[in-house]
């Protein structure tokens, strides 16, 4: 469902009477527009964006841990049109027990690092990404570090107790 | 021998000609940093590059979850060890959308005439190691010597040469220093004629035209695919500028070109950054002349430490500045994502703020990261000499990378 806020925006309006159900909720806050979309139609969301939208550049694939909120995760993806000067982001939510989403490399191959990142950091895995390893931490690495029940100093090494 | 970290012989076959696995780096000079690639070669030429990254992992993105909005200014140093301030600058514009925050003129511009300077600096460490890379080592000491002089200028406001941290969320970390204008107006007297120094070593040397002409193309389509950004793009032809596309800082006051070439190759992304140094040069010298005087920090007692004098007379002052160094301040629950124009390319900081002094969530999208994404389309198919070349058109700074 668009919210009534919402209707006023072009990006947000197309999005909805194109694919309708897909937009789950959404806001428009400090000059910042956010779509929340089901998560097994990001793919679909985003391919008609970039089609249709002229979204060219994916800028940034990133997570939130809302811990020990369900549904936990929430993936973000920021969008960005060279053409009309216009960001855009769109938001995931997904659950704490196999948080799993669709890759959308198929979109734009900038989100292959992009996605390695959020299965490094945050143990959520991507359907279909082409390469789908640990990026920044050793591929040996127990557990993921940006989750908010990770402790800051992990759990190897601890200082000052035996 | 599974292990691609040592130099293995791929088993010959008859259909299959044999093909060697060489691993460059991490500790390979000209990777700037400690990235790894694993090249798959016949001969001289690459098959297939596999880039490893994450040595410099840091965590920084896990422990600003740890430390106060104010505090996490420091942290943001670390990232782009070459670009300090653009970082500061862009974590605190984030955190002062989220806080709704007007900053007074004089600080404004002394941030716009400060991150020119780190792009400055930042191109001339660039063009430096560039150049020392394809085998011009004294280019590298002339650039050395007029980063130098910006190191001074940057330890003359802030007490550090590189991580300055000069950026608060709320204006400026200190007054700046009297006499200020001088060793700032010395330089960019001076700077223009450098820059004609180092165009005269290199833009027309048959050595540095064979070794960087036509070599590392990539197209504008696969770059956007890829996430490139910054001055690769506008050696691509395209005149995209965050600075002018999204100003921030009150960038829409100052008149500079974006400089653009179209052959898109390791010449051109020379010749575009060669010219952005003048332009910036151009834009700290309009800050420089036309610097506003006011206050240096927001009016915003609740966000911005209160005046030493005043805590002495004033309760309420007294009272700031304890909740602040206590506890910090609260940033209202929300969240941004502030893009600048980086020497780099687009930095992106998503700040998600719970509504609690610490930040929730900070996501800092390197212009580096998106950039080194484009490495194995860039050099696959090219020559093993020409990698060097290529990485160094790039400009990636690997504490941008692994953050």
């Amino acid at each position: 469902m668009l919210p009534e806020a919402l209707v006023q925006h072009d990006t947000a309006r197309a999005l909805d009477s194109a694919l309708p159900g897909a937009i789950r909720n959404g806001k428009w806050d400090r000059g910042e527009l956010t779509l929340e979309v089901a998560p097994e139609r990001i793919v679909e969301v985003c391919r008609f964006l970039k089609q249709e939208r002229q979204f060219v550049r994916l800028s940034d694939v990133t997570a939130v841990d809302w811990y020990p909120q369900e549904p936990r995760f929430e993936v973000v993806y920021h969008l960005h049109s060279l053409e009309r000067n216009e960001r855009l982001r769109l938001k995931c939510r997904l659950p704490d027990r196999d948080p799993e989403v669709d890759s959308v490399t198929a979109v734009w191959r900038s989100a292959n690092w992009y996605e390695r990142e959020v299965y490094d950091l945050f143990g959520i895995r991507f359907r279909n990404h082409p390469d789908l390893r640990r990026i920044l931490m050793p591929e040996d690495w127990e557990g993921h570090p940006l989750r908010k029940d990770y402790p800051v100093h992990g759990y190897k090494y601890s200082y000052g107790e035996q | 021998m599974s292990d691609p970290a040592l130099p293995v012989q791929a088993p010959e076959t008859e259909t299959a000609p044999r093909r060697m696995v060489l691993n460059m780096g991490p500790q390979h000079p000209s990777t700037h940093g400690v990235l790894r690639l694993i090249l798959e070669l016949d001969g001289e030429n690459i098959q297939k590059a596999d880039l490893d990254i994450g040595y410099l992992h840091t965590g920084i993105e896990k422990q600003c979850e740890t430390l106060t909005y104010q505090q996490a200014v420091t942290l943001t140093d670390r990232v782009d060890y070459l670009a300090n301030l653009s970082n500061n600058l862009c974590y605190c514009l984030a955190v002062e959308k989220l806080l709704g925050l007007e900053i007074p003129p004089l600080a404004q511009w002394m941030r716009v005439m400060l991150t020119e300077l780190t792009r400055i600096s930042s191109h001339l460490v660039w063009l430096g190691t560039h150049a020392i890379d394809i085998g011009a080592m004294s280019v590298f000491l002339y650039c050395f010597r007029e980063r130098e002089d910006l190191l001074r200028i940057f330890e003359m406001f802030s007490g550090q040469r590189m991580m300055t941290s000069y950026f608060r969320i709320g204006g400026l970390a200190l007054e700046p220093p009297r006499g200020w204008h001088r060793p700032v107006k010395q330089f960019l007297d001076a700077f223009p004629s450098k820059v004609d120094e180092y165009e005269d070593l290199l833009t027309n040397n048959p050595i540095w035209l064979r070794r960087t002409k036509g070599v590392g193309y990539l197209s504008l389509e696969d770059m956007l695919d890829l996430g490139v950004t910054g001055p690769m793009l506008r050696a691509a032809g395209l005149k995209w500028d965050i600075r002018k596309a999204e100003p921030y800082s009150s960038y829409e006051k100052f008149d500079f070109e974006i400089p653009t070439r179209t052959e898109s190759d390791v010449y051109a992304r020379y010749q575009v950054r060669v010219e952005e140094m003048r332009q910036s040069a151009r834009i700290a010298r309009q800050a420089l002349e036309g610097m506003p005087s006011g206050p240096w920090v927001a009016d915003a007692p609740h966000v911005v430490l209160p005046d030493r004098e005043k805590m002495k007379t004033e309760m309420e002052a007294l009272i700031y500045h304890f909740k602040i160094v206590t506890e910090g301040f609260r940033v209202p629950p929300g969240e941004v994502y502030q893009v600048i124009e980086s020497p780099r390319g687009e930095l992106g900081y998503y700040v998600v703020s719970d509504g609690t002094s610490r930040p929730y969530r900070v996501h800092i999208h390197g212009p580096s990261f998106g950039n080194l994404q484009a490495t194995p389309r860039m050099i696959e198919g090219a020559l093993v000499a020409d990698v060097i070349a290529a990485l160094g058109s790039m400009d990636f700074v690997l504490g941008d990378v692994d953050r």
